[in-house]
């Protein structure tokens, strides 16, 4: 029989403090029941001598230092895992929150995973088409890979998203074997819907796991959401062997949630009052996306932030950009101007796609056609910026071909509508038709065959 | 003295605090708990010990046993490390893979190289030998190209009084067996311990005067790396700070190569792990894993291990330097190691100091540098340690401590820039702000080996690049029309420079690695281009005439079309690019 404690030392934000304890682990679930009725739960975050100081999950309002009694289970968090997750919706703790029953079980794992040996990773090669023609072709999405996508307040990046996984076609992956994980930290309610709503007009919502913490849910219950998603990630690619595509959005309220936590524990604070482990920590979430040598599976990450003050340096867009293989960035301008997605291409990029592109995945010309619309677009920033000193018609006609060329490529390629799915070679097609604007003499990223193939002689310039 | 037992009194993630731990040292080895997680004594305040745990903490408990194993954290240095991968404290991933599946769980315990394995021993030393602290007495054919050397440890020295023969052994069989002077006697084995945060000693420093051939343009024409040299690699995300290590270990002409992947990417070592088999070195044509050790603690990896992993992966290359090998060392990334200092820092609760870094960064920052060098081995040979660090400086910004600190220290400095990553100018190593201290110390081997007319071009070409940063300024306000023939001509030659010489394609089989003598050519192709062209633009011949010529296209294509043994064909191009503008100058004349 476990002892029950019912006396706190001390409550503090979400903090409690137990004293004259034994037998606590590091890192255990507690139970702590107030009022006698209801039950709430909190993990062991610090042991001093016989003092444990926990954090409770469903916060600590209306607890007082005698009105709970406290039980350890000697487990860390668990949930649940089988098949039958499929379709359902968590809390960011694991339990049910769509009025159904919890999942039934015999296999329970601790949400907070173990790092994957890296001998045991397969390195992610397959191309995932997503039918967006700025992702495919300039910062191609890899089976395996995690890719986040930076955003800022009001921008499109949860129909980027939702998107994404609505068109997502994965090598391998059949309407049996697919599966998406959505794990929601702080959002909005009606954010929450919106993806709810758009798995169910893609006719996916049988194979979406949802676990949701919401803005007004207990900021704890932030830092153990995604880590329950990407064990039941885990799960459906390494146990049922699926290609799991894994959305987590708002990696900024996480990050927030681990620094209003920190503040509490009194820790030293780095930059921007966020803990020095944020980096560590982060990486305890973004490193389980992956594959494995001995299974089939893969689980592909896309997590969502939203760069405070749409300020790409700010400590989390960092530290992410850090870990993930890219980033997809959004541009406010472009959003502006009504681009959709607004992605800027320039700082876009993907760390995979040397390796996942070419004839063998996708075309032989990809890999030259990228680097050729990287340059000749980073060219077009200069000439813009020139061309708002000594204005438009002051510019020489190559010049002009350039400024051309920036305004098709963004209202023809990056911007497309909110059905559009192209194919890989629409997307190519068309970037070769927007590439020949420009004079074969500046495509000098290009090697003489492909121009000879591919290159529009007789578009108008 | 294993029997002295601490008891665990705080927790707080890998930072645990014991009791009764008066008599152990700091910077031991223990084990903490049931599950023997191992760890390292760090402080000692009265009978309260500080360990930091190099595995998750999660389920220990307080009351639970701390072990003494007696000695300090130390790594076993001998056959089977070359081609393997490990973690931060040495224990190979591949065999913890086959003790646990696919992820890597607690209370492994401590292993490391395979004790099993038998090797060819060729003994090398009779009795009745004398032999001194450092001294070879077998040899062993680790891999193709590795003749590993097994030496007497130090502070040893004596008489052989027992020697076995030449046959095959494994690590623990004793080979010789020494009478020191006082008639102590010592087992020779092939392999050694050494605590990782120790120096390994050396006869005398040497001065540096050999550059450390990598086949990257920016690097040996621009920004020379020396043999023994220590280099920052700084480069906010996104601007290929990896894949310039990957190309630095792949091409460079090292015999060694030990690359830390410290708190990065799980994906980029198993890239390395994929891709180096199969990669074929250019000079031995044997594959680069048979001269590379891999040390991986990937981010998501215990915090404490990766603060470790630098000084494991530092005495691994200075075990081998001692065999008389050039070994170099690049660790991506140094800043990671930082952040783990302070995570650790922070939860010893010791005050911070800049940004939250401990106070003594910059000493630890000093003390790894510094064991880089061109030195002589206790057994009188000349080897070196080249380390080359990556710096991931926050926001891309180089005013953050760790790069401040690391510039101190290191003398060359390869600052990879945002700017040009962007515009996909790879390797995006800035060429204005870089910096190599070590061009004059390498003049000499330049002149003697490669051209005593390269140090002069690549002067040139940087007062070239300089020019057209300046102008370039003025282009941004009023346009490059504007400009006169002979800026305008600097603008293009720039351009030359950065297309076709500083631009290098990792991925394209001829330009992935380019030798010294083509890399001067090209230099040479453009610096005819440069001053033809000038001869035609003080005569009057417009900018725009002269970018028609088709030996343009022919030099910015060099790297592609020009492969590293037919070079002839560039004093032919050479030629061309004379007769062009000579043909271009009658016309107008």
């Amino acid at each position: 029989m476990k002892k029950e404690y019912l006396k706190l030392e001390k409550i503090e934000g979400p903090l409690i403090i137990l004293s004259g304890i034994e037998d606590a682990s590091y890192g255990e679930t507690i139970n702590i029941k107030v009022d006698n009725e209801e039950v709430r739960t909190g993990k062991i975050i610090k042991i001093e001598g016989d003092k444990v100081i926990a954090q409770v999950f469903e916060g600590t309002a209306g607890i007082s230092t005698d009105n709970a009694s406290v039980k350890f289970t000697g487990k860390p968090l668990q949930i649940p895992l089988s098949k039958e997750i499929l379709g359902r919706t968590f809390n960011g703790v694991g339990e049910p929150i769509d009025g159904v029953y919890q999942v039934i079980s015999t296999e329970r794992e601790n949400i907070n995973g173990r790092p994957i040996n890296p001998v045991a990773r397969r390195y992610p090669k397959n191309f995932i088409q997503t039918g967006f023609s700025a992702i495919d072709a300039l910062m191609t999405l890899i089976r395996g890979q995690k890719l986040p996508i930076f955003s800022g307040n009001g921008m499109a990046h949860n129909e980027l998203a939702a998107q994404i996984v609505k068109q997502a076609k994965i090598k391998g992956a059949t309407s049996d074997n697919f599966a998406v994980v959505f794990g929601a930290m702080g959002v909005r309610h009606d954010d929450a819907d919106y993806f709810r709503k758009s798995f169910e007009t893609a006719g996916v919502l049988d194979h979406v796991v949802m676990y949701i913490n919401t803005a007004d849910d207990p900021i704890i219950e932030r830092i153990s959401a995604p880590r329950c998603a990407l064990t039941a990630a885990e799960y459906l690619a390494f146990t049922l062997n699926m290609h799991v595509v894994v959305v987590l959005t708002d990696m900024t309220s996480y990050a927030e949630a681990l620094r209003e936590i920190s503040s509490a524990r009194e820790e030293v604070p780095s930059r921007k009052g966020y803990p020095g482990y944020l980096y560590s920590d982060l990486s305890t979430i973004y490193e389980r996306a992956g594959m494995l040598k001995s299974r089939e599976g893969s689980i592909t990450l896309i997590p969502i932030l939203t760069m405070p003050n749409d300020d790409i340096t700010h400590p989390i867009p960092d530290l992410t950009g850090f870990i993930t293989e890219g980033q997809v960035v959004l541009n406010r301008e472009l959003n502006q101007k009504g681009v959709y997605p607004p992605i800027d291409i320039l700082p876009s990029l993907s760390r995979l796609m040397k390796d996942g592109i070419g004839a063998e995945y996708t075309r032989e010309d990809h890999a030259d056609l990228q680097s050729q619309i990287y340059a000749s677009y980073s060219k077009v920033q200069d000439i813009r910026s020139l061309s708002q000193i000594i204005g438009e018609d002051d510019l020489s006609d190559i010049d002009r071909l350039y400024l051309d060329f920036g305004r098709e490529l963004e209202g023809k390629f990056i911007a497309q509508g909110k059905n559009e799915n192209r194919s890989i070679n629409e997307t190519l097609d068309l970037g070769w038709h927007i590439l020949s604007i420009l004079p074969v003499t500046e495509l000098d990223r290009m090697k003489t065959e492909l121009i000879e193939k591919y290159y529009d002689y007789n578009r108008e310039r | 003295m294993a029997n002295i037992e601490g008891i665990v009194s705080s927790i707080n993630g890998p930072v645990v605090k014991g009791l009764n731990m008066g008599s152990f040292k700091v910077h031991e080895m223990v084990t903490v708990g049931k599950q023997k997680l191992i760890g390292e004594v760090v402080s000692i305040e009265g009978s309260i010990a500080t360990v930091q745990v190099y595995e998750e903490t999660e389920g220990l408990k307080a009351g639970e046993i701390i072990y003494s194993t007696g000695t300090p954290l130390s790594v076993t240095l001998g056959p089977g490390m070359i081609g393997n991968i490990f973690d931060g404290i040495q224990r190979p991933l591949e065999r913890i893979q086959g003790m646990s599946k696919d992820f890597i769980p607690e209370g492994i315990g401590l292993i490391s190289i395979d004790e099993n394995k038998k090797w060819d021993v060729t003994v090398t030393v009779k009795a009745g030998d004398k032999l001194n602290a450092g001294d070879v007495y077998a040899t062993v054919q680790e891999t193709h190209r590795i003749l590993h050397k097994v030496m007497v440890p130090y502070n040893v020295k004596g008489t052989v009084t027992e020697v076995k023969n030449s046959g095959e052994y494994t690590l623990n069989d004793i080979i010789v067996v020494l009478e020191k002077d006082n008639k102590e006697t010592v087992d020779l084995t092939l392999c050694t311990k050494w605590p990782v945060r120790r120096q390994r000693p050396i006869k005398e420093r040497l001065p540096i005067y050999k550059p450390l051939i990598t086949g990257q343009r920016v690097i040996d024409s621009f920004y020379p790396i020396a043999k023994g040299g220590t280099i920052g690699l700084p480069g906010g995300f996104g601007t290929g700070k990896t894949v310039t290590q990957h190309q630095l270990a792949k091409w460079s002409d090292a015999d060694i190569i030990v690359y830390i992947g410290c708190g990065e990417r799980g994906n980029e070592m198993t890239d390395v792990l994929e891709e180096f088999p199969k990669l074929i070195d250019p000079r031995t044509n044997r594959p680069l894993m048979e001269r590379t050790v891999l040390i991986a603690n990937t981010s998501n990896m215990p915090v404490a291990a990766r603060e470790a992993s630098i000084y494991t992966g530092i005495t691994m290359a200075e075990y081998y330097r001692d065999m008389g090998y050039d070994v170099a060392i690049m660790a991506d990334s140094t800043s990671r190691w930082a952040e783990a200092l302070r995570e650790i820092s922070g939860r010893l609760e010791e005050m911070p100091a800049e940004e939250g870094y401990p106070a003594y960064l910059p000493s630890r920052l000093a003390e790894f540098y510094e064991r880089a060098g061109c030195v002589k081995t206790l057994n009188g040979q000349e080897a070196s340690i080249t380390i080359i660090g990556a710096v991931s400086p926050p926001g891309g910004d180089f005013s953050e401590p760790v790069t401040e600190n690391t510039k101190r220290f290191v003398t060359g400095f390869l600052a990879l820039d945002k700017k040009l990553a962007y515009a996909r100018h790879y390797p995006a190593i800035n060429y204005l702000t870089s910096y190599s201290g070590y061009v004059d110390m390498l003049s000499d081997w330049y002149d003697q080996n490669v051209s005593s007319n390269l140090l002069n071009l690549r002067h040139k070409m940087i007062v070239l690049l300089q020019e057209d940063e300046k102008l370039n300024e003025i282009v941004q306000l009023v346009g490059e029309d504007v400009l006169p023939n002979d800026q305008a001509l600097v603008l293009e030659t720039a351009r030359m420079i950065k297309k076709g010489f500083l631009q290098q394609n990792a991925l394209h089989s001829e330009d992935s690695y380019v030798t010294l003598e083509k890399q001067y050519k090209m230099l040479k192709c453009i610096d005819t281009f440069y001053e033809e062209a000038l001869q035609c633009v003080k005569i009057g011949i417009p900018i725009s005439v002269i970018r028609k010529e088709a030996v343009i296209q022919d030099i910015l294509k060099i790297k592609y079309d020009i492969p590293n043994d037919k070079l002839e064909l560039l004093d032919v191009l050479n030629e061309n690019i004379i007769k062009a503008f000579n043909d271009l100058r009658q016309k107008y004349e």
